[in-house]
Order: C-alpha cells, then structure tokens, then sequence
C-alpha cells in the first residue's frame, strides 16, 4: 500500500525536479487531450513549445514573449510577496486597471506637451493607482479582520466599471469620431513605454527584471523578507518574534498592488497602446497561476513567466496553423498548474510502500 | 424618469429566480467551509455543471436528466480538488484556483458544440389556484421546481447540521480536525464527502444559469458568480439561512439597478452596475466582527501524523 | 535589430514570392473577435469566410483565429497571419484598429480590411454595413405591432453604430405610431446571454411587448418567449428558431458578396483602398423572412419600406429631425450625411434619457 510519510525536511532535489516534471507530465496530458481533438499531439506540443522560440518566425515571436510575459513577472513577483506570508491578493487585476487608469490620465493630461517628465509622473501615477485600490482590502483587514480575497475580487469588478465609464467619458479621444478609448500613446512619444518595439523591449521588461531582482533581496537578506517568510511558514512563531500582522499585510498588499498597478501603466502606454473598455485581459488572474508555478521565488517567476508567455504565444500560433480551439489551451493551462500543485507534495513528502502499520 | 414603471411583484418574482444559483452554489461551498476547508473553485464547478447539464439536456431532451448531471459533473470536478488537497496536501487557495481555470477551459472545450443551441424547457409550476393569487401567486407558486428544491436544499443544511450526528461530526472536523481525529473520526472521509456534496451543488446553480435563467450555454457564461457565492458564505457568517437572505439580497440588486436603469433613473449606468459589489464589499466588513463563527480548522490542511 | 529587419524582409520577400506564383492559391485570413459558435456576429462573418470558400475553391485558402481579445494579441496574430503568407486579412472587429494600421506598416504588400473602422491607409480598407437601414424596417413594424406602446431596447455599447440604430428603428416607430416610447438598458457588452437575459426580462416587466437587441445571443428571444406576448427581431443572424413568435423579422449580416468581390480584387490585382458603406441594396443588410405573426398590412409596409431603401428612393434619416435637446439637425426633406451619421452621438428628439458618458 502506498503512503505518504512526511519528509523531516523539505526536498532540494524535489523542489527543483517538480516544476519540470509538471510540465512534462502536462504535455503528455495535453498531447492526449489534443489528440482526443483531433489533432496531431506531438505537432501541437511542437508548435506550442518549439515554434515560437525556434521555429521559422522566432524572430517575430521571442521579443513577444517578453512583452507578453513581463506584465505576468512584474505582477506574480507582488504577489509572492503576500501569497508567502498568507496574504491572498486575488484584485491584482482590479489594481492593474487603476494603475493604468491613473498613470494614463496623466499622461493624457499633459497631452500634447512633450517633457522629459511626462513618462515618470506617469509611471508614479501607475504605481500610485495599484498601490491605493490594493490598501481598501489592506486597510479592511487590518482594521475590521474583513477577508482580504473577497474584498480585493469584488474590487476587480468595480474597477472594470470604472474603465468602462473613463473610456467612454473623460479619457475618450476628442478626435476619435465618438468611439470608445483615449488617445493612443503609441502616437504620443514622450509618453510612450516602448524602448524598442521590434526588440519587444519597454520600460515593462525592465521593471520586471529589477523587481526580481528587489524581490530575491527583500527575501532573502532583508528583515521585511524574513517576516513575510517566517509569517508564511510559521504564524505562532512570527507573533512572538515580534512581527507586526497589520504593518505586514499593508506591506505585502500595497506592494503587490503598486506592481499590479505598474504593469498595468506600462502595458497602457506601450502594447496596448490606449485606455480602452476592456483593454484588461485577465493578467492579474494568471499572474496568480505564475506565482505557484514559479514557487513563490522569484528566479521560479521569472522562468514560469516565460514558460505561460510561451504557451499564450504558442498556443496562438496552434489556433492559427492547426485549428486547435482556444478553450484547448486554457485547459492546457489549467493541467500545468494543477500537475504541479499535485507533483509539489512530493518535496514534502516521502511515498513509501508497505504495510500500514497498526496505530 | 419612471418608478412607477418598476413592478414590485415581478420584481421580488426575478429576484427569486437570479439569486437561486447563488443559493444552490453557496450553500454547497457553507457545508464545505463547515468542514474546514476552503474551495476557492466554486466557479470552475459551477460553469462544468452549466455545461454537462446543457449537454445532457439538449442530447436526452429533459430538463431533469440534465441536472441530475450537472450534479455528478460539479462532484466529479471536486474530486479533483479533493485529491490534491485531502491526498497530495496541496495548497487550499492554489488548488481552488487551479480548479476554476480547469474548470473554465474544459467548458469551453465541452461546450463548443452547443454554442446557440436552444434548450428543452422546464416547466413552471401551474398549481390551478395558488399560482393565480394576485401577489403572491407569481412570487410563492409561479416558478419552475428547481427554485424551490435550493430552499428544501437549505432547510435540509440547516436542520442535518443542528440537529443530526452527521452535522456535529462535520462542525467538529471543522472546529478541531487533530481532535476530531483524535476522537476516531475518519477526518479524511467526512472533507472528501462534504467536498463532493458542494461541488454537486455548484453544478445545480451552473445549470440552473444555462437551462433556466439565460437559457443558452456560452463559455464563460457564470462571469464570476462563483466568486460571489463564496462572499455569500462570509457574509451569511456559515448560518445556512443567512445564505437565502444574502442571496436573495444580491440578485435583488442586481435586478433593482437594471430596473432602474430601464426607468430612466439618472445614475450613470456605470456606478448602477458597481452597485452589487460595492454592497458586497460593504455587507462584509459589517459582518467582520462576527468573524467569531467561522470554522476554526478553516484553510489548513489536516495530516495525520504518525 | 538590423538582424530583425533583414529578417522581417527575408520573410517578406518569401512570402512575397510565394504569393507571385500564378497557380497558388490566394490566402485569406480572418481575425474574429468571438468565437464562430456565437450564432451572431462571428457567426456571420465566419459564413462569410465558407462562401469565399464556397467561391473559389482551390483557388483560395483560408485560415481563421477566433476569440482574438483587442490590443496587443490582436497585433499578434495579424502579424502572424501575414507573416504566414497571407495575403488579404480580414479584421472583424473595431477593437483591432491600430494593430491593423500597425501590421498594415510593416507588411506593404499584404491588404487589410478592417471591419466598422475609420482609419485607412493604402493597404488598408474599412468596411461596414448601414445597419440602420435595417433597424428603419423593424421600427416600422415595432410601432406598428406594440400594444402597450413600449419598446425595450438592448443596447450593447453607447458607440455612434449603436446610437444610429436606436434614432432609425425610433424615428420609424414613431411615424407610424406617434404614442410609442423606448426604454434602453445598456448592457456593455456585445456578447452576453445571462445579461442580455436580464435586461429584457426587466424591460418586459417594465411594459415592453417589443424588444429590439444590439447584442448579439438570443437570450433576449428566449426571455420573450418565456414572457408569451413580446416580440423580438434576431440580431446579425437569423435566429429563426424563434420563429413565428416571438422573433417576427431579423437584421441578417451578409459580408459573403462583400468578402467574395474583394477577394475577387486581390486575384485580379484590382483592389485599392477605400471606405465601403453598404445597406440593404447592396446586400450587405438583410432582412430576415417577416413571418406571419405579423399583419398582413404591417407586413406590407415593412416590406415597402426596405424596398425603398434597397433602391435608394428613400434614406433613412430625412429631415424634418430634431436633436433631442430640440435644436434642428435636418430640415425637410434633407438627408443626413454620411460624416455626422458615422459620429452619431446624439438622440433624435423624443427619445428619453441620456446617452451613458
């Protein structure tokens, strides 16, 4: 009989292995939901993985997959943060929309001034929107114990209110034959955030590179990081080290939203290029999927962006060459995380075989 | 601008019927919750159940038969969630969300057949001189049955948990799961059972959006129902009663600001539609004081150590 | 990035090539922006697609992406269709805009057409149906047909498209029903059955026998049939299975002759760039089969009435028309022109309530 003995301490080994083996373990599962499809299995994993980081248009794709998978990075590293000490933010979506809306009605503010200063306020605005619609759950907690997840998602369906009436009110573009949307920033220089649009490159990418790198250090050698740590792994313990739960969950929770919310100002002002009805794709949603996926760490993030900015990628390219339905690889998506959170216990735990013991 | 164009009696009628998938999927994840674990993926089970219960209608051509699948197809779903958290120890919110995505996709993947396709009907109750009653016929005794089954559903909650062994057992693996185990009581089996009632009942509330409420299956089509279910819970602070009240509060609202959008009233459309979920958020942190109630052992995970 | 543009005119140059073969088959691609299962718009265009299929046979090739959200993945998945070799590429929604304008920069030699746009460029034409002509007809036999003088209108989105519809389908109730009133519900979405559900039960409750939708699933259809004596109009298809009652008449998109003569264009090299308006005689717009729950007289009216559009005898905004705060907008006898109707975003006089800023 088979049973699961806990490990006296979490595996190394295991902990690197599981994430990999997911992912294996999800294209053989997802090889056989495509081939129940219909479709080749070995094809449409080739083109999901393959295709677009060495396949003919890999030129095109690989600068994609940075633009795709830098909102992802940037709001799954503010989200570890609390997910680690038990602080769920499930309104990074909610807190992207404010930040963009703000950082984008500065922008459009200025409009047409072109300053050197134009950019930062904006991307100041940005952080500063995330950072204010993610303290209304922290302050609730805080103050009234009122449960964080349910007040930060009922937030995401407000701020999607909000979006529609700032696109269709006082963000819309004047010059826009009265359609929906403001202007677009691709056609405003100084206040756009590509860097390089070809290379894929804006000041997105960047900021998520910086916030691993702020995040490894905040963990891993900054007091902050050892409370969020110690909080996460063990509350009863944290309380008598002296951690203070509320300045923790106004910490965890601003941050997150204040990256939430500049990614959402960073894709507003470069990719997406203009405040729109639902210019919000639900990447405050996956980022949650990343986070798990990258373990909560932030090197694992930064992998498993790139991995769901591949499947995202690929996947379109799997609907456009081979029909495969759209649905197909949210299912797909789905089996990764779900194949990792089961594979996970086995770096806490051992599987051993044999005969129960008698209690 | 035309209040009196808004009728109370239809109103309170449509109120019923929008708030019953709320209430089927509520009371399922309360049972849940009471035994100490916390399924973040209602909204998963929920649009599986919309769409076997569609497909299952539409292929056998009864209503019935449809949700009595739409039951085995949220259960089944649950299992999985049961296996990773019960078996594989996962992460609760994890394995919540991971099931809601799942459950999305493969809906999506399940229903693409029955895109547009016209359902069979249920039929309302036509009790010969109740459902006539001036007010209170449309609003007591003019519904289809599954409306009054969520009601019999609650009645049934509340009274196994109060009053039946079954429901101390489930109050007490929720309180104190190491106790409970301590006093002999299989902690594991009695989660799995109440993981699976709960993704049953999700399932009753999905279909009952596709076969009754709209009807006509999209993907996606339960848009964050599930997630509002779960509110439901906190605020009904796990008293099954509460759940009706708190159900019925919210599909009031979000038929009222319809209605008054209709009437001409001058609310910008956009503030109206926040409307539901800002009384939610509202609801909730009035209620956080009572936080006192609500299950002990709620969200860990339980492993019995040897 | 000298790599990449040498690169981005490899594979142009390719594809280039490719297309310069007589005997291969001209590629087309279509983005949509739902799914092709939507029995609406989607679907229309997708039945669109089949007939250039239909058309052409080997001579074309046609490759489709459904549920494309607007932004960048929409720039995404253009590109990826004119990096394949495409080399006509049908834009379905006007979300996709500027990624079409932007796409349609880098690859000069592949045209677009961008469906209910406004911007164009040389390899860029817009297209899009005068649905008003259509909501003209069902507005004659809205006001014709209510009893309780309320019409429940679904509106999708406060855009001038929609705005044009509901001034139509009121100014032609109105002329043959001086008492009728509308009531609009605004659901913010295109595509939304539990909503768009929702809205028509309220307006059925609140007196509306007609419900006229701008949303596209026939949830409103199937709350009217529940309801017994409302009637509705299918949206961008058919939606006959609602048929006699509660669905009387129908707008139907038909982009096949649209979709066929373009891509008759690109095989003959005589396509260019410009802007196509088209209505019911062009047969862009079509009025779906009037059934017989609707009088005969009313029937006839209706059917006169498209006759006149068909022909252009008759536009559906001639003058005289007040704005709704009660200024002149056309005088008698004028007709609206084609600048202020595509800008629409003001009521005609008569209509209550606010359009949602």
């Amino acid at each position: 009989m088979i049973r699961l003995e806990k490990r006296p301490q979490p595996s190394r080994a295991w902990s690197l292995a599981t994430p990999v083996v997911a992912v294996l373990a999800t294209m053989i599962a997802g090889g056989m939901l495509f081939g129940i499809l219909g479709k080749d299995p070995v094809e449409a994993i080739r083109t999901i993985f393959w295709e677009p980081l060495f396949g003919e248009f890999a030129f095109y794709y690989r600068p994609q997959l940075l633009v795709k998978g830098a909102p992802l990075v940037l709001i799954a590293i503010g989200l570890s943060l609390g997910f680690k000490a038990g602080i769920w933010n499930i309104g990074a979506e909610g807190q992207y929309i404010i930040g963009a809306l703000v950082g984008a009605g500065i922008g459009l503010a200025f409009y047409p001034l072109e300053a050197w200063y134009v950019f930062p306020l904006m991307v100041i605005g940005g952080a500063f929107g995330g950072w204010l619609w993610a303290m209304i759950p922290a302050y609730l907690k805080t103050r009234f114990g009122t449960n964080e997840i349910l007040v930060s998602l009922m937030l995401v369906y407000v701020a999607e209110q909000f979006l529609a009436s700032m696109s269709l009110g006082l963000m819309r573009n004047p010059e826009g034959h009265g359609f929906p949307g403001s202007r677009n920033f691709n056609s405003y220089e100084g206040a756009s955030s590509w860097i390089n649009e070809n290379a894929g490159m804006h000041w997105g990418v960047v900021a998520a590179l910086i916030a691993v790198i702020f995040a490894y250090v905040l963990l891993n050698r900054h007091m902050v990081g050892y409370h969020i740590r110690l909080t996460g792994e063990a509350p009863r313990a944290a309380k008598f080290a002296g951690v203070n739960p509320a300045r923790l969950i106004l910490f965890c929770l601003g941050t997150s939203g204040m990256l939430a919310g500049l990614a959402g100002l960073f894709e507003v002002a470069g990719p997406s290029g203009q405040v729109s009805i639902d210019f919000n794709v639900g990447y405050g949603f996956t980022a949650i999927i990343v986070a798990f996926l990258g373990r909560l760490h932030p090197v694992g993030i930064l992998l498993a962006g790139g991995l769901m900015a591949l499947t995202y990628i690929g996947g379109d390219i799997a609907q456009s060459n081979l029909q495969l339905p759209s649905a197909a690889i949210q299912v797909f998506q789905g089996m990764l995380l779900f194949f990792l959170l089961a594979f996970d216990l086995l770096t806490n735990f051992r599987i051993s075989l044999g005969k129960p013991e008698v209690a | 601008m035309d209040l009196s164009a808004i009728n109370p009696v239809l109103l309170i009628a449509s109120l019923m019927v929008a708030a019953t998938p709320l209430l089927f999927a509520a009371i399922g994840e309360l049972v849940v919750e009471k035994s100490g674990v916390l399924n973040l993926g209602v909204e998963g089970m929920m649009i599986i159940g919309a769409v076997a219960g569609f497909a299952t209608a539409v292929e056998t051509g009864s209503p019935l038969l449809g949700f009595v699948a739409a039951a085995g197809a949220g259960a089944a779903l649950s299992v999985l969630f049961a296996i990773l958290t019960q078996y594989a120890q996962a992460n609760q919110v994890a394995s919540g969300l991971s099931l809601t995505l799942f459950g999305l996709g493969l809906s999506a993947l399940m229903g693409q057949s029955y895109v547009g396709i016209k359902p069979p009907q249920m039929q309302k109750l036509d009790i010969p001189v109740l459902s006539d009653l001036p007010v209170i016929g449309p609003i007591l005794f003019g519904h289809d049955p599954m409306l009054y089954v969520a009601i019999a559903v609650i009645a049934a909650v509340w009274a196994v948990i109060k009053f039946s062994r079954i429901g101390l057992v489930l109050r007490a693996v929720g309180e104190n799961h190491d106790a409970a185990h301590a006093l002999g009581y299989k902690v594991v089996r009695i989660r799995i059972m109440a993981i699976l009632f709960g993704g049953a009942c999700a399932g009753l509330g999905g279909a009952y959006i596709s076969l009754i409420r709209v009807p006509q299956w999209t993907e996606g089509m339960t848009a964050g129902i599930g997630w509002i279910a779960l509110a439901l819970v906190v605020f009904a602070s796990w008293k099954p009663w509460r759940v009706l009240l708190g159900a019925y509060l919210f599909g009031g609202v979000t038929v009222v600001q319809l209605n008054l959008q209709a009437a001409g009233v001058a609310i910008p459309v956009e503030y109206l539609a926040m409307s539901p979920y800002l009384i939610t958020i509202l609801v909730l942190v009035i209620l956080s004081a009572d936080k006192s109630s609500a299950p002990a052992a709620l969200g860990r995970n339980f492993h019995a150590a040897r | 990035m000298k790599l990449t543009n040498l690169m981005t005119s490899a594979a142009m140059a390719f594809g280039l090539a490719t297309a310069a073969l007589a005997d291969d088959p001209t590629k087309v691609g279509f983005v949509y922006v739902g799914p092709v299962g939507d029995g609406g718009w989607t679907y229309e265009h997708d039945q669109g697609r089949k007939a250039v299929v239909a058309e052409f046979g080997d001579k074309v090739e046609t490759v489709y992406v459904e549920n494309v959200a607007e932004g960048p993945d929409a720039e995404r998945v253009i590109t990826q269709m004119a990096l394949q070799g495409a080399d006509l590429i049908f834009t379905t929604s006007f979300g996709y805009m500027d990624p079409t304008i932007n796409v349609a920069a880098k690859f000069p030699d592949v045209r677009f057409e961008h469906a209910t746009g406004y911007k164009q460029a040389d390899n860029v034409a817009t297209y899009s149906a005068r649905f008003y002509e259509g909501r003209a007809v069902q507005g004659t036999i809205a006001g014709n047909m209510t009893k309780s003088n309320i019409v429940g209108y679904i509106g999708s989105y406060p855009i001038p498209e929609v705005i044009r519809g509901i001034n139509s389908a009121y100014i032609h109730a109105k002329k043959v029903n001086p008492d009728v009133e509308f009531k609009i519900v605004w659901a913010f979405t295109w595509f939304d059955p539990a909503k768009e559900a929702d809205a028509a039960k309220v307006l059925i409750e609140q007196g509306a026998d007609v419900i006229l939708q701008h949303t596209d699933s026939t949830a409103p259809q199937a709350a009217a049939q529940a309801a017994g004596n409302v009637i509705t109009f299918g949206q961008a298809s058919d939606m006959a299975e609602y048929g006699p009652l509660p669905r009387v008449s129908s707008i139907i998109d038909d982009w096949a002759p649209y979709y066929i003569a373009r891509t008759k264009a690109v095989m003959d090299g005589t396509w260019t760039s410009g802007n196509t308006w088209d209505g019911i005689g062009a047969g862009m717009v079509g009025i779906g089969e009037i059934s017989d729950a609707v009088p005969a007289d009313v029937k006839e009216a209706a059917l006169a009435m498209k006759a006149a559009l068909a022909d252009g005898s008759y536009h559906a905004f001639t003058g005289p028309i007040n704005k709704q705060d009660g200024s002149a907008w056309l005088a008698d006898g004028e007709v609206a022109d084609d600048g202020t109707l595509a800008g629409m975003n003001f009521f005609v006089e008569g209509i209550e309530g606010d359009i949602p800023q």
